[in-house]
């Protein structure tokens, strides 16, 4: 492949390449992301590619492994284009029946169909699946139509319009003012207006005029992987809108922070690098602009706090990753103290979409403070999980729902945890919030990088809180008093209460030493942390305090403050608890009223789970508020 | 030169200079642990929080010995908000290190009568003094940190006094903890006690009770 010189060479790449696929063609896209993974999609793309083979269809239909589709859960995914037949749950036997009646004779197999559990329709397209009907995929949607390591398949999508866009006719104040229009603000978590980071950075002095654009690919938040998934998916997306920020801020020099754990990320974006290299869209003098820019990958260790802006910087320079003040903002004096721009992966691809369909339209969703789409991961007690690329502004409602597909096993919602560990949970009263920056934040919560568990009423929120609070103890650098110390023993505190051993004035004194620790912290590790804490007891107040004083856990969780017992009026002596129990602690006679022994229980719950007749009461179910 | 007001009154400060220096030389007594004059400062302790008020009743609270004077800054040293966030954070440092003189007299000062938090001590508050003392005045760089979070400690490599000491002893002259050791029997919820009742401590020869840090024995100079 020649490098390409001029917009016109890329244009007529992008014709030659369309000619090449004419449209006709029908090709099948199996989701090769991390959940389709685990399921095994490299078997069934290899029985695909096989009966394709076979039944020698080669020449009529294409074979395509591509990104994360979102709905992971119903993996592995194919869908048939053009018609967007979709199937779900598919298997390597399935091959057969879809090359020879799909792909051939046009008909859909209805068995490999989603079926909606809650209205028993079938859906026939993507389209139709209500998880996708109220998305709206601008950033996220191309993942299931392209090959991530072919560059090709972005260029036929429309991918590099953006580019010579920016560099042939926008001037670099001209392409911050379009992003300042657009209204974007940083998927990473504090949600930071990105034109004014670019401003600041393009305007910082730089002693030898080096600047740099970093790409925050860490995604330390357990449950979280949007941004892996764009890697791995669609990285062209990424280089692209990499490329136009460092034309506008003026830097030639860029990283992608990714953690190690994404070794598909990492392989992908290596990929797309080089062809990028060689069609000469990165590099020295890009598309003949004169403009210069590279990237190198850089694989952090995958600690959490690395992806903090400081602390980043300081493990990419090679020294331990750990914050400092950030009274001097990165924007001005950065990586190898130069003004350094750093923005999140999901961010980077939202920048294309903004430069080739133009601010004024992508203003136009979202809310007045919060613009475009934003990805979640949804996951939790809800029908449909997976990845979901939503406008600012959709309701937690919906979001539940129609999305989700509502709760499981007719459970009822109880809250919805946003924002990653250090978010907050919002309680179902607060159903119809809309889910932007601002709104999360006032509810004490926050967008975080995207995540959303949605909880039913067996979640007992202290436990929950305990359980993210270790989390983020575990993870806290310890640089600073606040955090290292304080959430330690908020964790402590938090343990105690969950165990039993909870004492008046505990709710108070954890209040303090969250908001202390929220506002004394040096870096937003430990200045959001007591986030889970505070919000559920702002919200859940009087869970917090049946733990305290009446030493009992409402939800049934905490083990120590339960126990299990046998109720006379329903047991009929079948034997099926004291069979299976491990610890041997249920005993009686055949037909006769069984009994559980409280000193061999373990509180695992298994006799509550096989019990035909619902006899194992907990301890909860008996109790009552005085 | 920068003009910022401190506590309500107007000072001006040469660019560069820290919060923290342009309200010592006012006479504003801040408490400090982790920074020391001639080191790097490093945000550790946070026992020098101020209040930088942002306007439209927004404000946050920043370590002074870290934060660089801004054009018509507002900073107030000893509000309602700084004090308790102070003090939350001394009971958190003597929650860890109960038998440091230092600190229990700074708990002394601001009225601390109880740490509610659970006692681990660990004989070392992390302030780094060592590490940036070693490192940044004798150019050896012996000792550093490792570990995370509440695992973090000050050690040499390998655990063995490493070629670069020079034996200079100034780690431990430096450190704030061993530096004056409390040499109180018994501690009382966290308190030696020693302080509240007897200790000297240090006061202006004529102390007038310009700081509203003026603990329960007259103004300390830290
Ligand atoms: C403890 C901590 C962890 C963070 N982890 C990430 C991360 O994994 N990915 C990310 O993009 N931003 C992360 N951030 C936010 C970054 O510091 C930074 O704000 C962000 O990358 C800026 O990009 P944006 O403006 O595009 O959001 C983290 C922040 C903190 C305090
Ligand atoms: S807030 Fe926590 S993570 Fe951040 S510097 Fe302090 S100890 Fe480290
Ligand atoms: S040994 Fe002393 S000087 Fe060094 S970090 Fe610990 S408390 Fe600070
Ligand atoms: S003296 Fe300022 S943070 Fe320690």
């Amino acid at each position: 492949m020649q490098k390409l010189r001029s917009i016109a060479e890329l244009e007529r790449l992008r014709s030659r390449i369309l000619r090449r696929r004419n449209g006709t063609k029908k090709y099948v896209s199996v989701c090769g992301g991390t959940g389709c993974h685990a399921y095994k999609c490299q078997d069934v793309a290899s029985a695909l590619e096989g009966e394709i083979r076979r039944q020698d269809m080669g020449s009529r239909v294409e074979l395509k492994v591509t990104g994360c589709h979102g709905f992971c859960e119903r993996g592995p995914l194919v869908v048939i284009y053009p018609e967007e037949t979709f199937y779900q749950r598919v298997s390597p036997a399935d091959a057969v029946e879809i090359v020879s009646r799909t792909v051939g004779k046009g008909e859909v197999i209805e068995r490999l169909l989603y079926v909606d559990p809650q209205k028993n329709r079938v859906a026939r397209s993507e389209a139709e699946v209500p998880f996708y009907r109220k998305q709206q995929r601008i950033v996220f949607g191309k993942n299931g139509l392209i090959d991530p390591t072919n560059i090709e398949d972005y260029i036929a999508m429309g991918g590099y319009t953006a580019l010579p866009k920016a560099l042939f006719e926008m001037d670099p104040e001209g392409i911050i003012e379009e992003i300042k229009e657009s209204g974007l603000r940083g998927r990473g978590g504090a949600g930071f207006p990105t034109y004014q980071k670019w401003q600041t950075c393009r305007s910082a002095p730089s002693r030898d005029g080096v600047r740099y654009v970093i790409c925050n690919a860490d995604e330390g938040d357990p449950g979280a992987y949007m941004d892996r998934s764009l890697l791995e998916g669609n990285p062209h997306a990424i280089l692209e809108g990499m490329i136009i920020g460092a034309r506008a801020i003026d830097a030639h020099d860029g990283y992608v922070y990714v953690r190690m754990e994404y070794p598909l990320a990492v392989k992908n974006l290596g990929v797309a690098l080089d062809q990028a290299r060689q069609y000469g869209l990165l590099g020295q003098n890009i598309l003949g602009s004169g403009f210069d820019f590279d990237i190198k990958i850089s694989r952090g260790g995958g600690a959490f706090i690395c992806g903090e802006s400081t602390a980043l910087m300081a493990s990419l320079e090679g020294h331990i990753g750990e914050p400092r003040q950030k009274h001097i903002h990165t924007a001005l004096k950065g990586l190898y103290g130069r003004p350094t721009n750093l923005n999140n992966v999901e961010t980077w691809a939202n920048v294309p979409v903004i430069i080739s369909r133009g601010a004024k339209w992508y203003s136009k969703i979202g809310t007045e403070g919060s613009k475009g789409t934003k990805i979640f991961s949804l996951v939790g007690k809800v029908h449909n999980t997976g990845l979901v690329e939503v406008p600012m502004g959709i309701t937690l409602r919906e979001m539940v729902y129609d999305i989700g597909g509502g709760m499981r096993n007719g459970k009822k919602l109880k809250a919805i945890q946003t924002g990653g560990p250090s978010g907050g949970c919002i309680p179902e009263s607060l159903i119809d919030l809309p889910v932007d920056f601002d709104e999360l934040t006032k509810a004490g919560s926050m967008m975080g990088s995207g995540g959303m568990i949605v909880m039913d009423e067996g979640t007992c929120m202290v436990d929950m809180a305990r359980y993210f609070t270790k989390f983020l103890t575990e993870e806290s650098c310890g640089k600073c008093v606040p955090c290292r110390e304080g959430l330690d023993r908020m964790l402590d505190m938090l343990t105690d209460i969950t165990e039993g051993r909870g004492s008046e004035g505990d709710l108070d004194l954890l209040e303090e030493l969250g908001g202390v620790i929220k506002e004394a912290s040096l870096c937003g590790l430990g200045g959001t942390a007591p986030n889970p804490l505070l919000s559920t007891i702002r919200y859940f107040r009087d869970e917090y305090e049946a733990h305290v004083v009446h030493k009992h856990c409402p939800a049934g969780v905490c083990k120590a403050l339960i126990t299990y017992s046998v109720d006379e009026a329903k047991c009929t002596g079948c034997r099926v608890c004291a069979r299976e129990c491990p610890e041997g602690a249920i005993s009686g006679e055949k037909k006769k009223l069984h009994v559980i022994d409280p000193a061999k229980c373990i509180k695992c719950g298994l006799c509550r789970d096989l019990c035909k007749f619902d006899a194992i009461l907990v301890s909860w179910e008996r109790w009552e508020y005085d | 030169m920068i003009e910022l007001t401190i506590d309500g009154t107007k000072v001006r400060a040469a660019p560069g200079t820290t919060v923290l220096e342009a309200a010592r030389e006012m006479g504003i007594v801040i408490p400090t642990l982790c920074y020391y004059p001639g080191l790097s400062s490093y945000g550790e302790c946070r026992v020098c929080l101020v209040e930088m008020v942002k306007g439209r009743g927004r404000s946050s609270l920043e370590a002074s010995c870290a934060l660089p004077v801004e054009q018509g800054q507002v900073i107030l040293t000893s509000s309602a908000k700084v004090k308790k966030a102070r003090r939350v954070v001394v009971e958190l440092l003597l929650a860890s290190c109960p038998s440091s003189k230092t600190l229990q007299c700074m708990a002394s000062n601001m009225g601390i009568n109880q740490v509610r938090f659970k006692i681990k001590p660990r004989e070392c508050i992390l302030c780094g003094r060592c590490v940036r003392y070693c490192k940044e005045q004798m150019r050896s760089g012996g000792i550093g940190f490792t570990g995370r979070g509440t695992a973090r400690r000050v050690t040499t490599a390998f655990g063995h006094t490493p070629e670069e000491c020079r034996n200079c002893g100034g780690c431990q002259w430096i450190c704030p903890v061993c530096e004056r050791a409390c040499t109180a029997d018994s501690l009382v919820n966290g308190l030696c006690g020693g302080c509240q009742n007897l200790a000297h401590v240090e006061t202006c020869e004529i102390c007038t009770g310009c700081s509203e840090s003026v603990g329960a024995h007259g103004h300390t100079v830290y």
